[in-house]
């Protein structure tokens, strides 16, 4: 009883830490705003003063994205590191990011970006449909978790390769620039219209994440011992698929690939949740909200109007972070 | 009753045949032994009548078509032991053990008292309790494959199918292990567990199945199944066979030699 107990606490821990962390981020920023006058700017509805103006439609929507992207990027990342029972799987993985990235390049360079407002995440959500296809295809429905990783690998190398295709053959310098610091990941300048776009897709796929929690707990035990008390494997694989398309897809659509959140918070957080991975999967949702918020105010505290990238700051604090975490964890590792 | 019947059972891996047409069934009380050389097709026999390899063949679980069962109504009459001992995180012995109250389990619901009781049997008859909260991952091979034997009871399926649960273990607790084995026969379970210690089955195993290149070569009690031209032709070994302390003894000496093995012939 003292485990849920302390299951409980950690997620209450959880929860006001990502809490605190969403008012911070509203209350971070360029314009020198009192933290009073701030929410007070954010819940006014009558007058439309640049206040108001900056809180409801920069620093919310980039807030609340923020901490839909980092729940994502947690959730999805324990949920494949728990069905693929391999501890360096991650929501880029399957090759979801890599081809969203791409459709989002193409759509640059393209120019579909500029004549359609809303063409950019379109086409990197179509990326990530094609990636959920591939995917699927290979592995079948019979598929093991080795060909999952060997086709999301493959994938990810060839969207990759197509991106540095679309630099080399790009038109103008501009357009490259623009590609290579989309490419990078960042909350900046983002729109309510791309958190309704988000949102949609990242719910359907957070529930379809969060039911395969229990399955999971089974499979900790190999494939066969999970099918054997009752799991029907088919559709574990179909909701960790399609559950990491949707949402990861839907986040790299507004924010561009951000890496090592996924990987990391997992890591950090199984060892509190006994690495029972059902008790993971809300605890690293809660977790990546909380680290992708910190980073998004970090970037903006650290270098104010220098428009540090968000994907780079993860990419530079996660990755020796991660091989700390490695080296002191090296002992419980598969 | 028949727990599980097994009709003509053909299976293939990678092209190559395993099973030709296998046929048994298991009722309550029985406590088979599955025995016979590596690759006779003893570890696909039982994957197959659990549906995780694709096979032909009639299976039925409890007198009803295996093929129409969902997952987890199979899950309650038949639980399954795999050879591999997988365990893939660092979880608690207790959480391993209580996984097998999965199949009883609605989707969301925690356990209740009848599940504890359970699980809290199961540890004990492994004698588990100690290591209770330790993490799985750091116990020896032997305790590794106690605490999947004690999940495996956990479910308290009717039929428990057991691929090679003796692997690893220490004398006492093989012995613990075919007395268990033949407890849960005697309280009108089945058990059918893959065996190649042949006195260890001879000696317990209410019936045993001789397979051979995917055909039941033997079906029937330990002292008819288990003779030295048997364990000549199948095994390839010369074996002493006697009597000791109120059971059988089976003892593999050396290799047969060459002109007397019938392997080979059709």
């Amino acid at each position: 009883m003292s485990d849920t107990a302390r299951y409980r606490l950690l997620l209450i821990l959880l929860a006001a830490g990502a809490m605190i962390l969403f008012v911070l981020s509203l209350t971070v920023g360029p314009a020198a705003i009192g933290f009073g006058d701030s929410i007070a700017a954010l819940f006014d509805r009558k007058e439309a003063g640049p206040l108001a103006l900056i809180m409801q439609e920069i620093r919310l929507p980039r807030a609340i994205l923020g901490l839909m992207i980092g729940a994502t990027l947690g959730l999805s990342g324990a949920v494949l590191q728990g069905y693929l029972r391999n501890p360096l799987a991650e929501p880029a993985l399957l090759g979801i990011s890599a081809t969203a990235s791409l459709g989002a390049v193409l759509a640059i360079y393209t120019g579909f970006s500029l004549v359609f407002p809303l063409g950019l995440p379109l086409a990197a959500l179509a990326g990530a449909v094609v990636a959920v296809i591939v995917v699927q295809a290979m592995a079948g429905m019979r598929g093991g978790a080795l060909t999952i990783i060997l086709a999301g690998v493959a994938l990810s190398s060839l969207a990759a390769a197509m991106t540095s295709l679309a630099l080399n053959l790009s038109p103008n310098p501009f357009a490259a620039l623009e590609i290579m610091f989309w490419m990078l990941g960042s909350l900046t300048d983002r729109s309510m219209t791309h958190v309704w776009l988000a949102a949609p897709f990242m719910v359907v796929g957070w529930a379809m994440l969060a039911n395969v929690g229990r399955s999971l707990d089974t499979l900790t035990l190999g494939r066969d011992a999970a099918a054997s008390m009752g799991v029907d494997l088919r559709r574990v694989q179909l909701l960790a698929v399609l559950g990491t398309a949707a949402s990861v897809g839907a986040a790299t659509a507004v924010a561009g690939a951000i890496g090592f959140v996924g990987l990391v918070v997992p890591h950090l957080l199984r060892p509190f949740v006994g690495a029972r991975p059902s008790r993971l999967l809300p605890a690293s949702a809660l977790g990546g909200a909380s680290v992708l918020l910190a980073a998004d105010i970090l970037v903006r505290v650290i270098a104010p109007g220098k428009d540090l990238k968000l994907g780079v700051l993860t990419a530079i604090v996660g990755a020796p972070f991660f091989l700390w975490l490695v080296y002191r964890t090296r002992r419980n590792l598969l | 009753m028949t727990l599980l019947s097994v009709k003509g059972l053909h299976a293939s891996l990678g092209g190559k045949p395993v099973l030709n047409g296998v046929s048994f069934s298991v009722g309550e009380g029985e406590f088979v032994g599955l025995i016979g050389p590596n690759g006779a097709g003893k570890s696909t026999l039982l994957r197959a009548a659990l549906g995780l390899v694709g096979a032909r063949g009639e299976v039925a679980i409890a007198g009803q078509d295996a093929a129409a069962m969902t997952a987890r109504e199979r899950a309650r009459r038949i639980a399954y032991l795999p050879q591999e001992r997988e365990i893939g995180w660092p979880v608690s012995v207790e959480m391993v053990v209580s996984l097998g109250r999965a199949p009883h389990r609605p989707a969301f619901a925690g356990l209740d008292a009848a599940d504890r009781a359970r699980i809290e049997e199961a540890m004990g008859r492994m004698e588990l309790e100690e290591f209770r909260r330790r993490p799985a991952t750091e116990l020896s091979g032997g305790e590794k494959a106690r605490v999947l034997i004690a999940r495996a009871l956990a479910q308290d399926a009717p039929l428990l199918l057991a691929d090679e649960p003796t692997a690893g273990l220490d004398p006492s607790h093989q012995i613990t292990l075919m007395r268990l084995f033949a407890e849960l026969a005697r309280e009108g379970r089945g058990v059918v567990a893959s065996l190649h210690d042949l006195s260890l089955a001879a000696r317990w195993c209410t019936r045993l199945i001789l397979l051979d290149r995917g055909t039941i070569v033997a079906d029937g009690p330990p002292r008819e199944v288990l003779t030295r031209e048997r364990l000549r032709s199948v095994y390839g070994v010369e074996a002493h066979l006697a009597e000791a302390e109120g059971g059988m003894l089976v003892v593999p000496l050396d290799m047969a030699a060459p002109e007397l093995l019938v392997r080979g012939k059709p």
